[in-house]
């Protein structure tokens, strides 16, 4: 955690690939594409490019895509996925109801 | 690693560093951003409601709020190209009570004589502008010209924009000191580097305080839990930021659908995971009974995600803003107590200014840091 990162770090140029309109997050819908694109504009955190596209915001809450992501945005930035931490997760495990949530006391 | 001097170096790479940082580089100004967190904008400015509020502020801050919703909010997506999500829909703060009633108008007041245009309005009133809201509301103050953005995509569009512009971002970099050289702020010690400036911009949240200790000043602010909840996409059923009398909840539905409500469960200020940002069991829970007197049809709705942050309680509650006298080259801009986000971009347009002009277009005396007095 916390290792210093320079942002003006030089990515390889960004070149368009063909399958850049597959969607990977399926619930907010996001592409390949967007990913790398986003990695481009300077988000180099699974955290940032979260927070900037809404990669596993969905329902499912990145239970789907978050490996995905983490390839895609390992690969732009030519380092090991194993290098990227993963972004936080968040209760409730399951999307709950509020009148469920609501009814812990009477 | 590439060279560590520059006009400006800004401590804290959340909203307001990496405005000043973007108004910077635009007026010519070579800039580094020292940022301890992995990520950028990783403290309040990802963790706030995203108000873009005027109605309910301190007179002492509301120039800057008044200014950056006229001057900056309507044109920041194209500026940035980022689209913020800036819905500028009006605010509605509601009442239950006249109690509650009697709260508003006295912050109502307060507002119209700097002259703000909010108004107290009925609850059939409030109903015709937002027809979800259950018959328990009896009135609220309406502030027409108020609303709403993304919090992280405003953050992260900054900081984008500022990067094209040549401005150095370099995270995990935790500053631990600032260093005079013949009576001028000019280094920024970090764990590991040291960084040199003209001028130095200290926008480090919480930690601001221990940092300008090093330079012998202290700014009275403590942390503050704040908890919010985001529920799935629904409908599009409102543009509307809230609040209540109460503060029991506040909060609006986001583009792309989804509902983001803060508030509190009373026991903030005895989280037991005291210096984690983390939410407490019963606080969502009670948001949720909150809510649904509100908003009875959004009880089916469904929760997916609770997220907590630290608000930098500033001792009376606005920043602190403004040079020093004792430690030239420095500028502070921190303790913002939970309302930060709506005039960042308001505050970071001065910072540049008081960088690059030397003073600011907005009266600012009254967020200087040398205004805490003891009571006697």
């Amino acid at each position: 955690m916390n290792t210093i990162n320079d942002r003006s770090k030089i990515l390889k140029e960004f070149v368009p690939a063909n399958d850049d309109d597959m969607i990977i997050c399926r619930c907010e819908e996001i592409t390949k594409g967007e990913i790398r694109r986003a990695v481009h504009d300077g988000m180099f955190t699974l955290t940032e490019i979260r927070r900037y596209l809404r990669t596993g915001m969905g329902l499912c809450q990145g239970q789907t895509c978050s490996k995905l992501v983490r390839g895609i945005v390992a690969r732009e930035l030519g380092v090991s996925p194993a290098e990227l931490e993963p972004a936080t997760s968040r209760a409730p495990m399951r999307p709950t109801e509020m009148r469920v949530l609501g009814k812990e006391v009477r | 690693m590439g060279n560590r001097c520059a006009d400006v170096i800004v401590i804290g790479g959340g909203i307001i560093g990496n405005a000043a940082a973007y108004y910077l580089a635009k007026r010519g100004c070579s800039v580094i951003v020292l940022e301890k967190s992995d990520h950028l904008g990783d403290g309040g400015s990802s963790r706030n409601g995203g108000g873009v509020r005027q109605s309910g502020r301190d007179k002492r801050e509301l120039p800057l709020a008044m200014y950056g919703i006229k001057n900056l909010w309507p044109t920041l997506s194209e500026e940035l190209e980022t689209d913020v999500e800036y819905c500028q829909d009006g605010n509605l703060r509601l009442g239950k009570t006249e109690e509650h009633m009697k709260i508003l108008s006295g912050l109502a007041e307060n507002a119209q004589s700097c002259g703000l245009d909010v108004r107290m309005i009925s609850g059939e009133e409030v109903r015709d502008i937002c027809p979800y809201l259950s018959d328990e509301v009896i009135g609220a103050s309406w502030c027409p010209t108020d609303g709403h953005a993304n919090p992280m995509l405003a953050t992260l569009g900054f900081y984008k924009k500022a990067r094209e512009l040549g401005v150095r971002f370099i995270t995990g970099e935790e500053v631990t000191a600032i260093r005079k050289i013949r009576g001028k702020a000019r280094q920024v010690i970090t764990k590991e580097n040291v960084y040199e400036g003209e001028n130095i911009i200290l926008a480090a949240g919480l930690k601001s305080r221990e940092i300008a200790d090093t330079v012998g000043v202290d700014i009275p602010m403590q942390p503050a839990l704040l908890e919010c909840l985001v529920t799935e996409a629904e409908p599009e059923m409102f543009g509307q930021m809230l609040g209540t009398a109460e503060a029991d909840f506040y909060g609006h539905q986001t583009k792309h659908g989804s509902f983001v409500f803060g508030g509190s469960s009373n026991f903030e200020g005895f989280n037991k995971d005291n210096g984690t940002p983390v939410n407490s069991s019963i606080t969502a829970s009670c948001i949720c009974r909150g809510i649904m007197k509100y908003f009875p049809s959004l009880s089916d709705a469904k929760i997916v995600r609770t997220w907590a942050g630290w608000m930098d309680l500033c001792a009376d509650k606005v920043p602190v803003i403004s040079k020093m006298e004792e430690v030239p080259g420095l500028i502070l801009a921190c303790g913002f107590s939970g309302h930060g986000f709506g005039i960042a971009p308001a505050v970071g347009e001065q910072l540049s200014e008081m960088v690059v002009d030397g003073s600011t277009a907005l009266d600012l005396t009254a967020l200087r840091y040398d205004r805490f007095q003891a009571k006697i």
